[in-house]
């Protein structure tokens, strides 16, 4: 019946659970900030991070490279860990409201990119805050629309 | 043009789903069951066990789903008349259709005849695992 989560196929790569969630406080001071200013080149800049974070691994942005070399060393305790894909998919939603966003930026939209910036926030800060599993309440509810 | 409105109402705003969420998760709720569906084995590929079976929905995304496999698994190794049985939410939409689950992990408590008595999304607590189980008749 769990295949598909035994598959070995599926590469799992497990990362230091603290890593995601730091990352959430940064990407939520940097969206306050966009979205107090209204300043379409800092939310560009989130989007790239949040892209490479898709893509690659939150591991790989600019905050998780931040956390591996500044952070860690100071932290004590044994780090939890996570599977990389649900911060991985949190950081692809965060990279949709960005795209979002920024189309309605140059195209002239601010409303569009006021509400796009604050719910890219609003998931960002109930990650940092609240430990937040975007993926465990988006993912279900998102194959369950768009798959017959 | 600088203005604070907006981030005021999202931090308002996700506050407040964030603590609703937070006190929500985990906790093994009755009346959230669906009436009527019975689960078997056929459905669920698994025998059941002979007075409870907890049929946990899990997907790839989904951090908490190991610790909850973690928990109910080990704790069904010393109950002979449990089990535990895991699902893959996305390769079996339909059933997660006709129960209603929206998210992972989500747990179903089915009783000896496959008819649901309670259901949590989240990692439930050990106690109200235990809780929940002694119920079932």
């Amino acid at each position: 019946m769990s295949d598909v989560l035994k598959n070995d196929d599926v590469a799992k790569i497990y990362i230091d659970a603290r890593g995601p969630r730091f990352g959430a406080t940064i990407t939520t001071i940097v969206l306050a900030i966009a979205l107090v200013t209204q300043n379409k080149w800092v939310l560009v800049a989130q989007g790239v991070v949040f892209l490479i974070g898709a893509v690659k691994g939150p591991q790989f942005t600019p905050y998780g490279l931040i956390f591996k070399n500044v952070v860690k060393p100071r932290l004590k305790g044994v780090a939890p860990t996570e599977d990389v894909r649900p911060p991985k998919f949190a950081q692809a939603v965060g990279f949709g409201f960005a795209l979002v966003a920024a189309i309605g930026a140059f195209a002239g939209a601010d409303l569009v990119f006021t509400i796009a910036v604050g719910m890219a926030l609003a998931a960002a800060f109930l990650n940092a805050a609240f430990n937040y599993c975007l993926g465990c309440e988006m993912y279900l509810v998102l194959i369950r629309a768009l798959r017959k | 043009m600088k203005t604070y409105l907006p981030l005021a109402i999202v931090l308002a705003l996700s506050t407040a789903y964030g603590f609703w969420w937070k006190l929500t998760r985990g906790a093994i709720r009755s009346q959230k069951a669906v009436p009527g569906h019975l689960l078997n084995a056929e459905i669920l590929g698994e025998a059941l066990g002979t007075r409870a079976t907890m049929v946990q929905f899990s997907s790839a995304f989904c951090t908490p789903c190991r610790a909850t496999h973690l928990l109910l698994s080990q704790m069904v190794q010393s109950m002979n008349d449990v089990k535990h049985i895991q699902v893959d939410a996305e390769s079996h939409l339909e059933l997660v259709r006709e129960l209603d689950i929206r998210s992972t992990p989500t747990t179903i408590f089915i009783n000896k005849d496959g008819i649901e008595v309670g259901r949590a999304a989240g990692t439930p607590k050990r106690d109200q695992v235990l809780a929940a189980l002694a119920n079932i008749g």
